[in-house]
C-alpha cells in the first residue's frame, strides 16, 4: 500500500524573523521537501531611483545610505565614484585612504551581521552575540567620524563630510589588533562546531558556472571557488596598492560552494580586510578631505557604470546625465537582488529548514533588493 | 582583450544592418546600437565566441529616453508622445577582462526587445524590473510580471516613465499622501 502525497503552498514571510526583512517566498512543498521556491519582492520597494531623478547629484547620497543599510559607506561609495568618473574628478589621497579604511572596516561589521543572522536563524544564538558586541567597537569609530552609527552621508561626490576624528587611527589600529585575536573564538565557536557543519555543509550548494550564468557575486560567487573580487580584479580608487588575498571556497567540510563555503569566505574575508586596514592605516597623507568637492555638480552629457565590491558582491551604479544639475536615470545594479535570484535553484530538493540556512548564507539586505 | 571599435566591426560582420551604431563620443563607455529584435542573436553571439566570451552580464536597465513631442494632456499636466524608450546592457568578460556596452531603442508607444533571458540567467528579474518600472515588453520571457510594484498595479502605468501620474487610488486607498 503507498501513501497518496500532495504537494501544498506554503508562504515563507512577509512577516518572517529569518528572512531578514520583508520577503515573501513561495514554497512548493511535498511534505518536508521542497520543489520549488518563489521569492515575491516589492515590500520596501519606496522608489529610489525616482527620487534620484528629482535631485541634485549631492543630495542623492543620503538615500544610498538605505539601499544596503548593513553597508551603507560601501553604497555611499560606488554612487560618488560613478559621479566622479563622469566629471573626471581625481579625489585627494587622503580622501582615498580614508574610503578604502571605513570601507573595508564597514565590510567587517556587515560581514558581522551576516555570520551572526546567519548563525541564529538555524538556531546557534550565542555567536551572534559575540559578533554584535565587536561590531560595536566599529560603530562606535564610525560615530565619532561622522555622527551616525547606521546611516552615514559620509563619501559625498569628489571629498568626505567630515575630516577624520583626532582618535581615529588610535581606535582603529586597537580594534585591528582586538579582532585579529577575538576572530578565533569565531573560529572556535561557530565554524567548526559540529552541529553548524552538520546544518550547512553540503546544503545549497551552488556550481561555479550556474553562478556565473545567475551573475551572483561576492561571498555567494567567491564560495564557488573563483577568486573573483572586484578590488583586484577590476581595481577602483587605491586597491591596487594593498596586499591582500581573494579567500575561495574549497569544500573543506563538503562539496565546493555549500552554505558552509560561502560562511567561512565571510570569515576568512574579514581577516582579509584587516590586513589591508594594517597596510592603509599608518599612510593617511594630510591634506584637506574637501578640497576635491565641487561647488556644483552638473557633469558632462553621457552615461557611466561604475561598480565596486561591496560586502554583498558587485554595487553597480548606472548613471545617465542629459547636463543637467539632476541625474537623468540612476539604475542600481543591487548584489542581493541579483543573488537572490538563486535561490530557487539552491533550495530545490532541500528541507523547508534548509531554506532557512541557504537564505542566510546568501545574506540579503531587502534595503537593496526592493531599492 | 578586445577595445570597443574591434568588437562593433566584429558584430558589424556577423549580424550586418542589425548592429546599428558605434557611439565613441562619451565621457565614460562606448555603446554600440543594436536591433532590439536580434539583441538575443547578438548576446548569444557575445557570450560564445572564442575572442568575445562575455559570459557575465553586469547590469540592465530600462530606461525612458523622453525624446518624444511634449503635449498637454486634458488637465494641463505634460505627456510624451512618441519617441523612444532604451534597455542598457553591460557586459564583461570574466576570463578576457573586456567589456562592452549594448543599447537598444524601441518607439515608446510599443516597446517590444527580445529577451536575453536564455543567453544570461541574470537577465529575467532585471527584464522583469525593466518591464515593471519602464513599460518595456521583452518577447519569450518566461515569467514577465511585475516585480517591485503590487501585481495588480494599474496596467500600463510604469513609475519610472518620465510622465509618469501617481493613480489617485489603489484597491480603495488614497495614493498621494
Amino acid at each position: 500500500m503507498s501513501l497518496k502525497t500532495e504537494t501544498m503552498v506554503l508562504n515563507m514571510g512577509p512577516q518572517h524573523p529569518s528572512t531578514h526583512g520583508v520577503l515573501r517566498l513561495e514554497l512548493k512543498i511535498d511534505g518536508e521537501l521542497v520543489l520549488d521556491v518563489k521569492p515575491h519582492l516589492g515590500y520596501l520597494h519606496r522608489c529610489f531611483e525616482k527620487h534620484a531623478e528629482a535631485m541634485q547629484y549631492n543630495q542623492v547620497v543620503p538615500y544610498t545610505d538605505r539601499l544596503d543599510y548593513l553597508a551603507a559607506m560601501g553604497n555611499n561609495w560606488g554612487y560618488a565614484l560613478a559621479v566622479e568618473k563622469l566629471m573626471g574628478i581625481q579625489v585627494p589621497e587622503r580622501v582615498e585612504y580614508i574610503r578604502v579604511i571605513v570601507a573595508e572596516l564597514q565590510r567587517i561589521a556587515s560581514h558581522q551581521v551576516a555570520l551572526g543572522s546567519n548563525a541564529a536563524d538555524i538556531g546557534a544564538f550565542t555567536p551572534f552575540l559575540y559578533l554584535f558586541r565587536d561590531r560595536e567597537h566599529i560603530l562606535s569609530i564610525f560615530e565619532d567620524t561622522c555622527g551616525a552609527r547606521m546611516l552615514y552621508n559620509y563619501i559625498w561626490v569628489g571629498g568626505l563630510s567630515h575630516d577624520i576624528h583626532p582618535d581615529f587611527v588610535k581606535k582603529v589600529k586597537e580594534f585591528v589588533s582586538y579582532y585579529k585575536a577575538t576572530i578565533i573564538e569565531l573560529d572556535n565557536l561557530l565554524s567548526y562546531n559540529k552541529i553548524f557543519i552538520e546544518r550547512t555543509a553540503n546544503i545549497g550548494v551552488l556550481p561555479l558556472d550556474t553562478a556565473i550564468n545567475f551573475g551572483a557575486s561576492g561571498p555567494a560567487l567567491r564560495g564557488s571557488g573563483i577568486p573573483f573580487d572586484l578590488r583586484r580584479d577590476d581595481p577602483y580608487s587605491i586597491y591596487d596598492r594593498f596586499d591582500f588575498e581573494i579567500p575561495v571556497g574549497k569544500g573543506l567540510q563538503g562539496q565546493v560552494g555549500d552554505c558552509w563555503d560561502r560562511y567561512y569566505v565571510r570569515v576568512r574575508e574579514m581577516e582579509q580586510s584587516l590586513r589591508i586596514i594594517e597596510q592603509a592605516i599608518d599612510h593617511i597623507p594630510e591634506g584637506d578631505v574637501q578640497s576635491a568637492i565641487p561647488k556644483r555638480i552638473k557633469p558632462p552629457k553621457g552615461t557611466v557604470y561604475t561598480r565596486i565590491e561591496n560586502p554583498r558582491g558587485e554595487l553597480g551604479y548606472f548613471i545617465i546625465s542629459d547636463g543637467n544639475t539632476n541625474p537623468f536615470r540612476v539604475k542600481v545594479r543591487a548584489p542581493s537582488f541579483v543573488n537572490l535570484e538563486v535561490l530557487g535553484e539552491l533550495c530545490k530538493g532541500h528541507l523547508v529548514a534548509d531554506v532557512i540556512a541557504i537564505l542566510g548564507s546568501i545574506d540579503i539586505v531587502l534595503g537593496e533588493v526592493d531599492r | 582583450m578586445k577595445n570597443a571599435e574591434e568588437i562593433f566591426n566584429i558584430l558589424k560582420d556577423n549580424f550586418g544592418d542589425a548592429v546599428i551604431a558605434l557611439d565613441k563620443d562619451t565621457p565614460t563607455e562606448a555603446v554600440i546600437t543594436v536591433d532590439p529584435l536580434k539583441i538575443h542573436l547578438v548576446g548569444e553571439f557575445l557570450r560564445t565566441n572564442e575572442d568575445m566570451m562575455f559570459d557575465s552580464l553586469m547590469c540592465l536597465s530600462g530606461v525612458d529616453d523622453a525624446n518624444g513631442k511634449k503635449v498637454k494632456d486634458a488637465d494641463g499636466t505634460d505627456i510624451i508622445e512618441g519617441g523612444t524608450l532604451s534597455v542598457y546592457y553591460h557586459l564583461h568578460s570574466v576570463s578576457l577582462k573586456h567589456k562592452i556596452t549594448l543599447k537598444v531603442s524601441a518607439p515608446r508607444e510599443d516597446a517590444k526587445v527580445e529577451s536575453v533571458e536564455n543567453v544570461w540567467k541574470c537577465a529575467d528579474w532585471h527584464e522583469r524590473e525593466a518591464f515593471d518600472l519602464v513599460g518595456i515588453k521583452f518577447l519569450n520571457h518566461p515569467d514577465l510580471r511585475r516585480i517591485m510594484m503590487p501585481y495588480d498595479w494599474e496596467e500600463g502605468s510604469h513609475p519610472l516613465r518620465k510622465d509618469y501620474k501617481n493613480p489617485e487610488f489603489y484597491q480603495g486607498m488614497k495614493v498621494p499622501y
